[in-house]
C-alpha cells in the first residue's frame, strides 16, 4: 500500500468526486416530462452509479474500492470550494455535471493542479476549441460531432436541401453554428434559415406560424436549431408540404438510445433502467463512461499515481468499451472522447456515425467533430 | 429425400433410448444454426447445404451445444427466458429449462450433468444439475415457440415489469437444482474444465477472467485481460486457456498452472485498422495446433500457428465473422456471419472458402454432427 497517498480516511477507497449544481435547468420537470429528443430524462447520476458496480473487481489490483462523491453546490463558488476540499483530502478526478459557464469557470480555477476533470453533459463546441484544458476531459460529444453526424446521413440518402428552422437562444445559435459547418464539410445546401419564436403573437406569424415559417421556399428537410425542443416538437405534421424534420425533432444525433440493439448496448440499458427506473440518455451514458475511464486507467496500469493515470487517460492506447461497437479514446488535440454517434427517432436507431464510406485518413470517428486541422484548442 | 432419413433417424433414436451403456449416435452429417430472429434452428445437408428442416424455439436462440452423447442439442434462447431441448434424431424441439434470465452462453461438464450458464443481467455463474431439475421441476414447461422477429424488431418475449420485480434475490433459488456465485457485471463466455472442477467465466465489463472452484463456489482467481473478453478455447493438453478480446483486437493466453495472463496475439488483416478487428468466435482444432479466431467487423478468420504464436492466414469471409466451428477430422471450417446473414465453408487445408451458404436472419452458433 502506498502510505503517502492521502488522509487516512482514503486510504483504501479511490473516491471519485460529483459535482452539480442544486437547480440545473436542464432537470426542470418540465423538461424531463416532454422528454425531447436531445434533452434529458433526469440527472445523470445513476450512469455513474452502474459504471460503479460494474468496477467493482478494477482497483482490487491496488488494493482498493471505487467510491463516488456526490456534491450539489448551489452556485459556481460553492462547487469550487467543495472541489478544493475534496482535493485536499486526496479526491483527484471529478464528474461535472454542469452546465458550460459553470464547467468553463470551474476548469479555468483549476489549471494546472494535479486532478482531472471530465465533462459529462456540455454539449458546447467552445469547451473544446477556445476554452479547452489540459485537464478537461470531454466525454459527451460536442455540437460539431451531433451535427456532422446528421449531416453524414443526410449526404447519404441525398437530401441535400435544406431549410433551417433557428432559435434564438445562446445554445440554439451555437448549435445552428455547427450545424452550417457541418453543411459546409459535406457539402449540404442550406437553402434559408429562418429564426423562429414561441408564442401566438399575431405580429410575429412569420416566425411563430410553422405553416409560413415552411412556406415559399424549396428544399428536402427542415433541420431545427432548438436546444430546448418546446418549439421542435410541434413542427413534425405541420410543416406546409409533407416534409421530414431532422435535427431537435423527427431524426436527432444522440450519444446514446435505449433502442439500440447491438453490441450489447441493452445490457447496459437494462442495468441503468434497473437503477434509475427510467430509459438512459446521453449524460446518463456520459457519467457511466467518465467513471469506466477512471477505472479503465487504475485496471490498466495497476497504479493510483496521478501521474501515471492521467498519462493513461490521455494516452492513444486508452481502449474504452462506451458500447457502441468501437474502442474509444479521447482526442489529443482537444480531449474530446472519439465514438460513433446514433441517429434516432423516439423509439429507433436509424443509422450509426460515422456512416460506411465516410473514412478518415487515421481514424474514421474523426471524421465526426473537429479535426486536428481545425482545432482551436492550445493547451 | 428428406422423410427417408427423417425416418432411419427416428428408427436410431429408439435403439438408442433401449441401451443403457453410452452409446454414441452416428452422425447425421447435418449442421445445426440458430438464428437469433428468426427464432429458429436451421438444419442444413452437411454435403448440399440445403436446408433440411428449421426447427423453430423460444426467442432469440443462441449458443447451442451436444449432450454428451449427442443425441440433444441445448440451445440457449435470450429473450425467451428459456434453454430449450432439441432431439437430434427427431429433429425436435422435445423440453425445454423454462425460466432461466436471458441466457446466452454456457457449457456442459464432461458427463453432461452439470449445466454452466453465465446469467449476465444478475452478474452470476450459473450451475445447473440437470437431473435434479428434471426430476424436481413442477412439470415440463408448454413448448410453445416464438414467431420470427418482425423485420427490424427485438423478438423479446412478453416481459413486463411484475417479471422484472419477481426477480432479484430469489432469482436462482425457484429453479430445482440450481445454485449461482456471483461474478460480477456481465458475464459471458464460459467454459468449464474438463475435470469439471473449475469454471473460467470472461466479465465483459470488468476485462477479467474469473476462475470459479465449482465445489466451493469460490472465485479463485480474477485475471486481467484485454478489453471485452468473448470467448474461450482450451488447448487439448489443458495447459493454456485462450480469450479472444473484441474490442483489444486480439487473444489472450492464460497459463492455468499460475492462473496468469503469459501472451498476448494482436490481429490486422492487411489493410485494416486496428480498431475494425473485433475477435469474437475462437476454435482450437484438436491436435492443438492451429486457432481459429473470427474477426468481427474485420470480415475474416486467422489462423494462427499455436506453437509459434503467429498469424498465418487471414481469410475473407462475410460480415462480422461470429462463431467458428471444424468438423471432426478439422478440415471443414463453418464461420457463422451475423450481419449478412450467412455461413462460410472454409477448406482447412488450402484455406479457400468453398461456399457462402444463407441461413436466416443474424445467425449465431453453428454446431456439426459428423
Amino acid at each position: 500500500m502506498c502510505i503517502a497517498w492521502a488522509m487516512p480516511s482514503y486510504a483504501d477507497d479511490f473516491t471519485i468526486g460529483y459535482l452539480q449544481l442544486e437547480k440545473d435547468a436542464r432537470y426542470s420537470k418540465k423538461q424531463s416530462f416532454a422528454r425531447y429528443l436531445l434533452g434529458s430524462l433526469g440527472r445523470p447520476y445513476a450512469g455513474a452509479e452502474v459504471a460503479l458496480k460494474e468496477s467493482k473487481f478494477h482497483a482490487s489490483g491496488i488494493g482498493a474500492t471505487f467510491k463516488l462523491e456526490q456534491v450539489k453546490g448551489k452556485d459556481h463558488a460553492a462547487l469550487l470550494t467543495s472541489l478544493k476540499e475534496m482535493h485536499a483530502k486526496g479526491v483527484q478526478f471529478f464528474l461535472l455535471d454542469l452546465p458550460a459557464d459553470a464547467v468553463h469557470e470551474i476548469a479555468t480555477a483549476t489549471k494546472g493542479q494535479n486532478l482531472i476533470l471530465f465533462n459529462v453533459s456540455a454539449r458546447e463546441d467552445r469547451l473544446r476549441q477556445e476554452q479547452c484544458q489540459a485537464h478537461l476531459l470531454h466525454i459527451t460529444p460536442n455540437y460539431a460531432m451531433l451535427t456532422d453526424a446528421l449531416a453524414q446521413y443526410l449526404v447519404f440518402r441525398k437530401w441535400k436541401e435544406i431549410l433551417v428552422l433557428s432559435g434564438q437562444g445562446a445554445d440554439d445559435l451555437e448549435l445552428n453554428q455547427a450545424f452550417k459547418r457541418s453543411a459546409k464539410r459535406y457539402g449540404l445546401d442550406i437553402d434559408e434559415d429562418r429564426p423562429f419564436a414561441l408564442g401566438n403573437d399575431p405580429r410575429q406569424r412569420d416566425q411563430n406560424n410553422i405553416s409560413l415559417l415552411t412556406a415559399d421556399a424549396d428544399y428536402d428537410v427542415i433541420f431545427i436549431a432548438d436546444t430546448q425542443g418546446e418549439f421542435a416538437r410541434g413542427v413534425p405534421y405541420a410543416s406546409i408540404k409533407p416534409q421530414l424534420v431532422v435535427g431537435a425533432e423527427g431524426l436527432a444525433p444522440v450519444a446514446w438510445h435505449w433502442a439500440w440493439e447491438r453490441h450489447g448496448a441493452p445490457q447496459l440499458e437494462n442495468r441503468f433502467e434497473d437503477k434509475a427506473s427510467r430509459p438512459m440518455r446521453d449524460a446518463d451514458w456520459a457519467a457511466w463512461m467518465a467513471v469506466k475511464a477512471i477505472a479503465e486507467a487504475v485496471q490498466r496500469t495497476q497504479s493510483r499515481d496521478f501521474t501515471v493515470l492521467s498519462k493513461h487517460l490521455h494516452s492513444e492506447d486508452l481502449v474504452l468499451d462506451g458500447f457502441k461497437g468501437n474502442r474509444l479514446n479521447f482526442r489529443p488535440w482537444d480531449n474530446q472522447l472519439r465514438q460513433p454517434l446514433l441517429l434516432a427517432t423516439h423509439n429507433w436507431v436509424v443509422e450509426r456515425a460515422p456512416l460506411e464510406g465516410f473514412l478518415h485518413q487515421t481514424n474514421n470517428l474523426d471524421a465526426l467533430g473537429f479535426d486536428k486541422p481545425e482545432s482551436k484548442c492550445k493547451f | 429425400m428428406m422423410h427417408k432419413s427423417l425416418s432411419r433417424q427416428i428408427f436410431l433414436a429408439s435403439l438408442i433410448t433401449t441401451c443403457t451403456l453410452p452409446v454414441y449416435a452416428k452422425g447425421t452429417g447435418y449442421l445445426f444454426i440458430s438464428s437469433e430472429k428468426d427464432n429458429n434452428i436451421t438444419v442444413l445437408d452437411g454435403k448440399t447445404y440445403e436446408v433440411i428442416k428449421r426447427i423453430g424455439t423460444e426467442a432469440r436462440p443462441r449458443h447451442l451445444q451436444f449432450n454428451a452423447d449427442k443425441t440433444q442439442i441445448y440451445a440457449a434462447a435470450g429473450d425467451g427466458n428459456a434453454i430449450d431441448v432439441i432431439d437430434v434424431a427427431k429433429l425436435e424441439l422435445v423440453d425445454r429449462i423454462g425460466e432461466i434470465d436471458d441466457p446466452e452462453l454456457f457449457d456442459l461438464s464432461a458427463d453432461g450433468k452439470i449445466m454452466y450458464i453465465s446469467l449476465e443481467d444478475d452478474g452470476a455463474l450459473g450451475i445447473l444439475n440437470l437431473d435434479e431439475y428434471f426430476a424436481k421441476r413442477e412439470g415440463k414447461p408448454d413448448l410453445k415457440v416464438a414467431e420470427a422477429a418482425p423485420e427490424g424488431a427485438s423478438s423479446e418475449a412478453e416481459d413486463d415489469a411484475a417479471d422484472d420485480e419477481a426477480g432479484g434475490e430469489e432469482e436462482g433459488e425457484k429453479l430445482p437444482g440450481m445454485t449461482t456465485v456471483e461474478v460480477g457485471e456481465e458475464p459471458e463466455g464460459i467454459l468449464v474444465s474438463p475435470d469439471g472442477k473449475t469454471a473460467y467465466v470472461t466479465s465483459e465489463v470488468a476485462n477479467t477472467v474469473h476462475v470459479v472452484d465449482t465445489a466451493s463456489k469460490e472465485i479463485k482467481a480474477n485475471i486481467v485481460v484485454g478489453n471485452r473478453p468473448r470467448r474461450f478455447a482450451l488447448t487439448p493438453d489443458q495447459k493454456e486457456l485462450w480469450v479472444s478480446n473484441e474490442l483489444s483486437s486480439s487473444v489472450s493466453i492464460i497459463d492455468l498452472a499460475t492462473n496468469k495472463l503469459t501472451e498476448t496475439i494482436n490481429f490486422l488483416p492487411p489493410k485494416f485498422r486496428t480498431e475494425d478487428v473485433t475477435p469474437v468466435g475462437i476454435t482450437l482444432n484438436k491436435d492443438g495446433k492451429t486457432a481459429v479466431v473470427a474477426l468481427g467487423r474485420a470480415n475474416h478468420v486467422a489462423f494462427v500457428d499455436v506453437a509459434s504464436r503467429k498469424v498465418t492466414d487471414y481469410v475473407l469471409v462475410g460480415k462480422r465473422a461470429w462463431n467458428t466451428t471444424l468438423n471432426k477430422d478439422d478440415s471443414l471450417l463453418f464461420v457463422i456471419n451475423g450481419l449478412s446473414d450467412d455461413m462460410s465453408v472454409i477448406d482447412v487445408p488450402s484455406r479457400k472458402v468453398l461456399k457462402s451458404v444463407p441461413i436466416a436472419r443474424v445467425p449465431h452458433t453453428v454446431l456439426v454432427d459428423d
